[in-house]
Order: C-alpha cells, then sequence, then structure tokens
C-alpha cells in the first residue's frame, strides 16, 4: 500500500502445541513497519509479542511452533516462505534483534569482541583483522568504555548495562534496516534503562534504521515510538499514533493499561486495574469515580515508633588468596538510622545491588548483622534468643519478590498458609485453624476451595496473594514487602497493591516497602528512603521526595524514570 | 593459575600419604603373609628372608622406612617377583596400562561426541531414540560380557584379531582391548553430550547466535558444543578411575601385561610392597588425572577461572 | 517413555527371578554327571554348565543375590549419603567445609582397589561387600545431596518458613527433605546398576559372591571361560545381567527428565 513500507506483518497466526494442547500465541495479527519509523509493540507476559517477534527472523522453533496462517513481507519477500539459506542472510544483516536478557544472551565461553566480530564476518566478508577492528570501534559507538580492552572480556566480566551495550553493537553492526528490540531495557536498572533507551534513539536517527520495540511498559515507549501497537491474548486490540493512544485509547484493554501504572503525579485511591475496564467475557466496563479520587496521604508523623533502626551494618567477607582468608568486605548495609512508625508505609528505593534487599532481611534477622540495632515496639530483636526470636516472628513478617520461589512446591496451599498457625497457635483445634486458613484465603480474593492444590497450579499473582495469606495467618502488626510486585504483570501488579492498602486499612498493618520502582513506591509509601551503595542518601514524605529532591543521587533517579509522555510524531 | 596449581598439588601430598598409610597396615592387619603359599621353609630360611625384606622389624619402623624410600622414589623390591624391584615392574607395566587406556578414552571421547551430536540434533525423533538405546545397552553391559562376546566373533569364528596377548602392543593386539574398554565410556560420552547439547540449545544465547544469521551446524559446533562439553569434561575424571579399574578386567581376558595384573596378583600373594607401589602409582595418575581436566575446564568455561 | 519401558523391564524380570525358581524342581548345587555343559532343551531350559549344574535354576537365584546386593549396598549409600550431605549442606561454613574436605580425600583414594583389598583379606563375606561397595559409593550421592541442598537453602520458601518462626529440624525435615527426594530416587535408581556392576566386576576377578552361592557375575566369570564349549553359559547370566542393568538404567534415566530440576517451570 505505501512505497517506504519495509516490513508488513498480514494475518499472522502462530499456534503452539503443549501438553495441555494446542495454544494459539498469536491471533490472526497485521500491521507494518516503514522504513525509519518505530513501532511499539505493547502487552503482558504471554500475550505474544515475543513470539511475533521471533517469527519475523524465522527463528520459532517448529516443532512445536507451527505458523497456520499468514504473511511476513519484507521489501517485497514473504519471509515464511523464504529458503532457510537466504533467510540466514537477512538474520543479523538485514533485520537483527535485541534480546530481553543480556545475562544470558551473550555465549559465556566466548570473548564479545569475537562475538561481535563474528557477524561482520560472517555478513561483510571482512578479514579477522579489519572485522576486530571495526568491533572496537563499534563497541566505542554504543559508549563501551575503554573498547579495546573490554572487547577482550567475557560476558560475565561486564556489568548489565554493557552487556546490553555489547548486544546493541552486534545488533547493529551490519546496519540493519530494521532493529527488534525484545523488552531491550526491562532487566536493567532505571538509570541504566534510561542511557540504553537514549543510545537506541541515537542509533535509530544515525542510521536511519526502523524499530520494532517490544515491552508490556507503555511508559517505556512513550517518548520512542511513532506508532503503538496493543496486544491483549494473542490479538491486537489497538494501533495508534503514540500521542492517540495517551489521550485517547479505544479499547478497554489498552485503556486499563495506561491506568494499571502508577504515575508520579497524581496518585489515585486505588489504581484502576484492567478489570475495572472490562469483564472476563471482554465487555466494556465503566469504571466508578470513587477509585479515582486523589489519594490523600494522612500525617502519621504523631503515631508512636514501631521500628526503630540505629547505625545498622551488614558486610558480606570476600575470600580469597591462598588459604582462602578474608580479603575485603562488601558493604551491603553500611551505617542505616531510621524509624517506622506505627500504621505507615515506609518506601525503600534504590537500584539493583544498593543494599535495600539486604536491609530488609537484617531487620528480620534473616541475616546477621556486623553491627548495629533494631527494636521492634521497644524489644532488641538482635539480643533474642532464638526461642524468642521464633516468637517475635509472628508479629514481623515479610513477602518476598519472587512468587514462584517463594512457597514450597511440595505443600499444598493450605498447608502453606496452615504452617504459621501449626506454630503459633498450637493450642486452637485443627478445625479451627482450617477455619482461619479459608478465611484468609478469602481474604486475599482466592477460592477455599482450592486449598488443597499445589502452588504450581496458580499463576504469578495468585501465587503472591498466598504468601500474602501465609504473612497474614498469625496477625502480624509489620510486614516487609520486599519487591513483592516486581515479578508481576502491571495490571496484576496493581491489583496486588490495591489489596496491600486495603489490608492496611482493614488491619492497620506498617509495612516497609522495598522496591527499585520509585513510582510503585510512590504510590504505596508514606516516606520515601532513597537507597545509594548500602546507605540512605535521602529520606523525606514521599510528595516532598518527588516533588523537591535534595539528594543529587536521587535528583537522578526521578530524571530516569520513563516519563511516559509522547514526543512529538513525525 | 598458578597458585591453584601448587594449591592442589600441595593437597595431594596428605593425600598420598592417606592412601600409602591406609593401604600398608590394611596389608598388615590381613591374616597371611608373602610366604605362606610357598613350601614349609626351614626356620633358618625364613629368618634370613625375613631379614632380607625387612619383616623381623617392628612395624612401626617398617613403615617408617617405607615412607622414606617412597618419598626417595624407591618402592622397594617385589616379594613375589624375585628379581625385580617394584619400580622395575611398574615401569613394565605402566606403560601397557596408559596406552590401552588412552587410546580407549580418544576413542570414547571421539564416538561419544559424535553418537551424542547425533542423538541431539535428531532429538526425539527416532535416530536419538536409536542412538540412545545404543547407548544405554552400552552403559548397561559390563566389559567382561562384552569381551568374551567380541573375542568369539572377530577371533575365534571370523579370525581377524588375535584372541589375546600383547605382541609389544602391536596394533592387531590393541584393538578389541581398546575397543571393548572404550564401550561403556562411548556410551556415557554421547548420553552427557547429548544431554548438555540440548540444555545448551535452549539457553538464549543460542538464539542470539542464530539471529545472528548463523548456519544451524555453526550454531551447534561452534557456540553450543563448547559449553555443552562442560559435563563431559568433568566426567574425564572418574572417567579415568573406570579406565584404571577397567583396564584390569580387560587385561585379564586378553592377557595383556599390565599394571592391573600386578595388583590382583600382588593382592593375592601378599606380595605387600608391589601392591603399595600399585596403589600409589593410581593414587598418583589420577590426582593428576584431575588436575588436567580442572585446567580444561577452566580453559573452556572463562567463568570459572576466575574463582 | 523411557519410564514405562523401564518400570515394566523391571518388573517382568523381578518377577521371573523371584519366582521363576518354583518352575524347576532342579538343586542349584546338584552335578548331574552324565549331563555335563548340555545345550538348552526341554529338561535344562538354559542348558547345564562344565560341572553339570542346571544353568536355569542357578541364574534365577544368581539374580536374587545380583538384585539384593544392589538394593542394600544402594541402601547404605542413600543412607550414608543423604544424612551426609544434608547435613554438610544445611549447616554450611565450618562443617561444611570440612565435611566436603574429608569427601575430597575419599574421593581420591583408589576406593575400588581398596574394596578388592578388603575382600582380598577379609574374605568374601557377602555383609563385608555391601557395606564396602556401598561406604564407595555414598560419596557421589553425599556431593549431590549438599548441592542441591544449598541450592534449596537459599530458596525463598525456606527463608519464608525461617520468617514465620519455624525450627531448624522442622525445616530441614518439611521443606528440604521432601524437594530432595526427586533427586535422591533419581540417583538411587542409577546407583543400583552401578553397584550390581561393581559386584559382578568383583565376582568376575574372583572375590565376590562364593560357591555355593553365586550371582550374574559369578555366573558370567564361569561362562566366559567356558563359551567355546559351552556358550549358553555365557549368554544367558549375561542377558539377564544386561537387562537389568538396561532396566534400572532406563527407569533412572526417565526419573531425571521427569524430575529434573532444571527441566521443571517448563
Amino acid at each position: 500500500m505505501n512505497n517506504n513500507q519495509l516490513l508488513s506483518i498480514e494475518h499472522l497466526s502462530i499456534e503452539f502445541n503443549t501438553h495441555e494442547g494446542v495454544v494459539r500465541a498469536v491471533d490472526d495479527l497485521s500491521f507494518a513497519i516503514k522504513a525509519g519509523q518505530t513501532i511499539g509493540l505493547v502487552g503482558e507476559s504471554g500475550s505474544g509479542k515475543s513470539v511475533t517477534a521471533l517469527s519475523v527472523l524465522g527463528l520459532i522453533p517448529q516443532p512445536p511452533g507451527n505458523i497456520t496462517s499468514g504473511a511476513i513481507n519484507y521489501l517485497g519477500d514473504d519471509l515464511l516462505k523464504m529458503p532457510e539459506k537466504q533467510l540466514r542472510q537477512i538474520r543479523g544483516n538485514d533485520i537483527s534483534m535485541v534480546f530481553q536478557e543480556p545475562m544470558t544472551s551473550l555465549n559465556p565461553v566466548f570473548r564479545v569482541g569475537y562475538q561481535i566480530s563474528e557477524v561482520l564476518r560472517l555478513h561483510k566478508n571482512l578479514s579477522k583483522k579489519q572485522a576486530w577492528q571495526k568491533t572496537v570501534e563499534l563497541m566505542d559507538w554504543v559508549g563501551i568504555p575503554e573498547p579495546h580492552r573490554r572487547a577482550r572480556s567475557y560476558p560475565h566480566e561486564l556489568s548489565g548495562g554493557q552487556k546490553q551495550r555489547v548486544m546493541i553493537a552486534m545488533a547493529i553492526a551490519c546496519e540493519p534496516k530494521l532493529l527488534i528490540c525484545d523488552e531491550p531495557t526491562t532487566a536493567l536498572d532505571v538509570t541504566i534503562q534510561q542511557q540504553v533507551l537514549e543510545l537506541l534513539q541515537q542509533l535509530q536517527k544515525d542510521l536511519s534504521m526502523s524499530m520494532l520495540f517490544i515491552t508490556h511498559d507503555l511508559g517505556v515507549i512513550a517518548d520512542l515510538a511513532d506508532e503503538v501497537v496493543v496486544m491483549y491474548r494473542s490479538k491486537k486490540v489497538e494501533q495508534a499514533i503514540t500521542a492517540k493512544i495517551f489521550t485517547e485509547a479505544h479499547h478497554p484493554y489498552s485503556k486499563g493499561l495506561l491506568a494499571c501504572r502508577p504515575k508520579l503525579h497524581d496518585n489515585p485511591q486505588r489504581l484502576l486495574t484492567v478489570s475495572d475496564f472490562m469483564n472476563a467475557a471482554g465487555e466494556e466496563l465503566t469504571p466508578t469515580l470513587a477509585q479515582q479520587q486523589p489519594q490523600i496521604k494522612a500525617d502519621k508523623n504523631h503515631h508512636e515508633v514501631l521500628l526503630r533502626v540505629n547505625e545498622l551494618k551488614t558486610h558480606f567477607p570476600i575470600k580469597g588468596g591462598f588459604f582462602g582468608r578474608v580479603q575485603s568486605h562488601v558493604k551491603a548495609v553500611d551505617g542505616v538510622s531510621f524509624t517506622v512508625k506505627k500504621g505507615e508505609t515506609l518506601g525503600l528505593v534504590g537500584e539493583s545491588g544498593c543494599g535495600k534487599t539486604t536491609l530488609g532481611r537484617t531487620l528480620l534477622k534473616l541475616q546477621r548483622a556486623t553491627s548495629g540495632s533494631v527494636h521492634y515496639d521497644g524489644i532488641d530483636v538482635f539480643a533474642q534468643s532464638p526461642k524468642d526470636m521464633r516468637r517475635l516472628r509472628s508479629r514481623m513478617q515479610i513477602i518476598f519478590q519472587d512468587p514462584f520461589a517463594s512457597l514450597n512446591p511440595r505443600m499444598t496451599i493450605g498447608q502453606a498458609i496452615m504452617e504459621p498457625l501449626n506454630i503459633h497457635r498450637p493450642e486452637d483445634s485443627k478445625v479451627l485453624r482450617w477455619e482461619r486458613v479459608a478465611e484468609l484465603i478469602k481474604q486475599v480474593d482466592l477460592n477455599p476451595d482450592q486449598l488443597n492444590r499445589f502452588p504450581h497450579e496458580f499463576s504469578g499473582g495468585q501465587r503472591q496473594r498466598i504468601s500474602i495469606a501465609r504473612a497474614l495467618a498469625v496477625d502480624p502488626e509489620f510486614i516487609v514487602c520486599d519487591e513483592s510486585v516486581s515479578a508481576l504483570d502491571v495490571s496484576v501488579q496493581a491489583q496486588v497493591l490495591n489489596l496491600l492498602l486495603d489490608l492496611q486499612a482493614q488491619r492497620d498493618l506498617t509495612y516497609i516497602f522495598i522496591s527499585h520502582d520509585l513510582s510503585v513506591v510512590n504510590f504505596i509509601a508514606d516516606r520515601v528512603g532513597v537507597m545509594n551503595q548500602g546507605k540512605i542518601v535521602e529520606l523525606n514524605t514521599a510528595e516532598e521526595i518527588y516533588r523537591n529532591p535534595q539528594n543529587p543521587y536521587t535528583q537522578k533517579l526521578l530524571d530516569a524514570i520513563p516519563k511516559g509522555v509522547p514526543r512529538a510524531t513525525k | 593459575m598458578i597458585q591453584m596449581l601448587v594449591k592442589r598439588l600441595l593437597w595431594g601430598i596428605p593425600v598420598l600419604w592417606l592412601i600409602l598409610t591406609l593401604t600398608f597396615f590394611l596389608l598388615r592387619a590381613a591374616p597371611g603373609g608373602p610366604f605362606d603359599q610357598e613350601r614349609e621353609l626351614s626356620a633358618e630360611v625364613e629368618q634370613l628372608i625375613a631379614q632380607k625384606y625387612q619383616l623381623d622389624q617392628p612395624l612401626m619402623t617398617q613403615y617408617g622406612n617405607y615412607l622414606k624410600s617412597a618419598v626417595q622414589g624407591d618402592l622397594g623390591p617385589s616379594f613375589q617377583y624375585a628379581d625385580y624391584s617394584v619400580n622395575q615392574l611398574i615401569a613394565l607395566g605402566l606403560p601397557v596400562s596408559l596406552k590401552i587406556g588412552f587410546y580407549a578414552l580418544l576413542l570414547a571421547l571421539f564416538f561419544g561426541v559424535l553418537l551424542g551430536g547425533f542423538a541431539a540434533t535428531y532429538a526425539n525423533r527416532w535416530p536419538d531414540l536409536v542412538a540412545m538405546i545404543v547407548a544405554v545397552i552400552g552403559i548397561s553391559t559390563p566389559n567382561f560380557v562384552i569381551a568374551p562376546l567380541l573375542i568369539l566373533g572377530f577371533s575365534v569364528h571370523m579370525q581377524w584379531l588375535p584372541v589375546g596377548g600383547w605382541s609389544g602392543g602391536q596394533w592387531p593386539y590393541l584393538v578389541l582391548p581398546v575397543v571393548t574398554l572404550s564401550f561403556p565410556f562411548v556410551a556415557a560420552i554421547a548420553r552427557l553430550v547429548r544431554s548438555g547439547l540440548l540444555e545448551v540449545l535452549s539457553q538464549p544465547f543460542i538464539q542470539t547466535a542464530r539471529a545472528k544469521g548463523l548456519s544451524t551446524y555453526q550454531v551447534l559446533f561452534k557456540h553450543a558444543l563448547r559449553p555443552a562439553m562442560l559435563p563431559v569434561v568433568s566426567y574425564l575424571g572418574p572417567a579415568a578411575v573406570g579406565l584404571m579399574t577397567g583396564s584390569v578386567v580387560i587385561e585379564q581376558i586378553f592377557g595383556i601385561p599390565g599394571m592391573g595384573r600386578y595388583f590382583v596378583q600382588g593382592a593375592l600373594n601378599r606380595d605387600y610392597t608391589l601392591v603399595l607401589g600399585v596403589v600409589l602409582v593410581i593414587g598418583i595418575m589420577m590426582m593428576l588425572f584431575n588436575l588436567l581436566v580442572d585446567m580444561l575446564y577452566r580453559w573452556l568455561d572463562p567463568r570459572v577461572a576466575k574463582t | 517413555m523411557k519410564l514405562k519401558l523401564g518400570l515394566s523391564l523391571l518388573l517382568m524380570l523381578l518377577v521371573v527371578v523371584l519366582f521363576g525358581p518354583w518352575l524347576t524342581g532342579f538343586n542349584p548345587e546338584t552335578i548331574h554327571w552324565d549331563d555335563m555343559a548340555a545345550a538348552p532343551d526341554g529338561i535344562y531350559w538354559f542348558g547345564t554348565d562344565v560341572m553339570g549344574r542346571d544353568l536355569y535354576i542357578r541364574t534365577l537365584l544368581g539374580g536374587q543375590v545380583s538384585l539384593m546386593v544392589g538394593l542394600l549396598a544402594t541402601l547404605v549409600s542413600v543412607l550414608i549419603g543423604v544424612t551426609y550431605g544434608m547435613i554438610a549442606g544445611f549447616f554450611g561454613g565450618r562443617v561444611d567445609a570440612i565435611m566436603m574436605r574429608t569427601v575430597d580425600v575419599l574421593y581420591a583414594l583408589p576406593f575400588l582397589f581398596l574394596v578388592i583389598l578388603l575382600l582380598v583379606f577379609f574374605g568374601q563375606n557377602m555383609w563385608l561387600l555391601f557395606a564396602a561397595i556401598g561406604c564407595y559409593l555414598w560419596l557421589d550421592m553425599a556431593r549431590i545431596v549438599r548441592g542441591q541442598t544449598l541450592v534449596l537453602k537459599e530458596q525463598a520458601f525456606v527463608e519464608s518458613a525461617y520468617a514465620i518462626g519455624q525450627k531448624d529440624a522442622y525445616i530441614l525435615l518439611k521443606h528440604i527433605l521432601p524437594n530432595l527426594i526427586g533427586v535422591v530416587v533419581v540417583y538411587a535408581t542409577l546407583t543400583i546398576p552401578q553397584v550390581i556392576m561393581i559386584e559382578s566386576f568383583l565376582s568376575f576377578l574372583g572375590l565376590g559372591i562364593q560357591e555355593p552361592m553365586t550371582s550374574w557375575g559369578a555366573l558370567v566369570n564361569e561362562g566366559a571361560s567356558y563359551m567355546e564349549m559351552a556358550p549358553w553359559s555365557l549368554l544367558f547370566p549375561a542377558l539377564f545381567l544386561s537387562l537389568t542393568l538396561v532396566g534400572f538404567n532406563l527407569v533412572g534415566d526417565g526419573l531425571r527428565d521427569r524430575w529434573d530440576p532444571s527441566m521443571k517451570n517448563q
């Protein structure tokens, strides 16, 4: 239809044969990419967006995959019908790809320089020496310091951001016409994410290439994409110019996706989720206005102090040398002091490796502290005997990040929720304890009929609810949420955040909410502590932190958040 | 790297000492002596013999003396082969055992990788099934079953190869022992290569390699094989032990003058010094081999080298 | 499929080995002077050996011994290995360092040679045989279990059990042990054929099971020496031995495919 059309996907359907039968991963998908254009492909995990990307390069494993219909036209040729040999000349040369996991997407046993130069030698017929020279230039271009030296490094010697830069260098080595990016920044910290996004944008301009950018996060593509394609349950539900998606989305799913992501500037009382916009049958609903009332954070300054942390340090020894002696320490938590008031939520934000998770674990004595003290309701936590500590644990709980790892796969969820009751309420009769379990599971919006199922039968969001029920079983007053919603899809994340807020209101809970995601913390926390290199560099009310950051690191973090504001369209 | 080497070699000393000590006292605690089986000797002769081999001295003195000379590389005279020292016997037997073991290992690696690669290429289709059934049978058939069958077939019936013997290690005499010895290792390596390859092929970096435009064979042999060989390399340590113990059987069946023969005969005859010597040599070989394997592993996997 | 094939093979072998001896009236030790090295026929189903003893009953009874050695020695290795590995992995730190260093040292011993020495010197006692083989094979199990325990210990669900105030012993028994069972069963299944192989290897050297008892290894040894005269005396025990090993290996492989943690979550 258009002369400058580079790639068009037409009525593409892809199925997978699984143990549970045939699953349709992509259903009648069509869209086109023009030369120099960036298309954002948005959807939750399992919506079919990665499968679409792989099918463009002919990388769908068949079997179990099966492309049942459709065509992918690239400059007049159907890639799906192209013989493998010809397709190989397109891969990495005309169309290349950057994957999500920089940690595992590079071959661990080859030097990164070799891995980049391999593409050049394959497609550009360069000699070994020429390819290496070009590799070093490329690495310099994508912003890797000391490219001569770094080219000789193995992947594990580079940071996550650097690895992703290497992947990008590899992808642009042959100056492709189309670059497919499959969640390239999801595994990275916000500040690194911002740098990588800027790099991609720059490269696109310099090489005047097209981009297909796949993500679950609408915020990320706002200032990157010209057009957005929204996928839901294997189908395209909406396609529009980026600016339009943000202002006047049509499909209820798109609306839900936009609404469920907490924003820095307006905080509703509850986050709207996809289920507020449409019911299970896919019919459109209108969310009630009450939920969209702006959040008013009550002043909890006059509340009594529940937790007092004083000069807490947790250092890990690094052993090495001839006799495995301690050579130095990693100062994961390095002199942290703060208090948490009853009923409040303290957010702790920071990038990976800043010590926030160690801090949470140390507070609960799941990790031995090097020095300092923690007083909970006046009780010195570190001075407790193992027996007293076990009793104290009924009052302080934790919810972990990974909903797949935090439940014992060999225990039914009923047993899992029962376990804390068995420990702390042994005097109750078994019937009573079971009743309590059923009540808890209802509180986290799950069905008591499912109590004798095993964790693997539940989705990530459901498992996180089960973990919450387990933590609540013994009526704690205080819960540490350690990245508890980070592994979840945005709409599920919103549901769990709402649940946490409801529970706090019902039970007068006190939270420490640990997260790398500033918008989430802003939504849920009364006060926020920003952590960097084992220290809290700034601690203030959420509002103050976001409106008026004092510390340069806080400033940097805030600047790095994708604004979610679309750029002017071309 | 050098630090690791020195560390490992130093660590080896107490291990070797332990092996020697354990074997020494085990030997002495056992009923029977080296000269029991022979004709009744006069007390005088017995006295002389005991003196010659220091058997008349207290046990701890003997132990001390033995250690002292062993450290200097002298493993003492053999009790059974009157005119030979243990060093001489080992110098005769060790090269023979090493030769068989080495060829068997080469053979096993070559065919193991080939078979495993083949099975992984056709994963879960019938060539894979056939290859893996062959492999399971290979692992499940003891070499003392395979050896007689091979002899029956190739030597007795077809008369292509000699039934046994050594003849200075000419190749017709090598074929059957080496093939027999390598058989279970071919199978084991094939299984490791297959599962290693399948695991590596599901890694994201393989997708990266394919997205670059590499061909299936380049992906398989360049990007997948090296990481997939890691479990095979780890297996080579235990395999070396297996080759050494396995050769005891092979040597007996084919009548080959290797070290294994000394060991079994030596033990049956209470030839203290010979058994100690063989145990020591095997211990050293195992250690060296494990060291070699570790170094190979580090070279193959740069991630390990740093730790 | 491997699992089913292996299980049915083993079941068939087990039935034959356990109940097969009832079908014949022959005594394993009776020497039939007129029928030495007789070929298999309607009377002697597997033929007789050079001494004129019925091979059918000898093969089946030898099988009982081989299987028993396999199971008992594996049990020994599992008991020692799992306890040892779990304790080392769970308590970690210095306890772990010392325990695993000990295993390293034992690994470096040419253990099979020591087993041979033991058997040569202290006579071919069957119990000694179980103990010696079991003691040799527990090292692998200990390493595997320790590694697995270390992984499990770091899992969030174990930490979560601490966080709700659970005791060490309970965590070890209720959270770690059940998650080890898969690995243990897989490796135990693969240990059984190893043991049977070692036993037959020792019997082959004349160090294993002694007359009047017999085992597959001992029968193969006898058969091999007379294979030109009476090939069936090699064939039948060898066939049974190999089929059993194939069966266990298939089951072990099948279980591993099904339970291996790396195959999970898929």
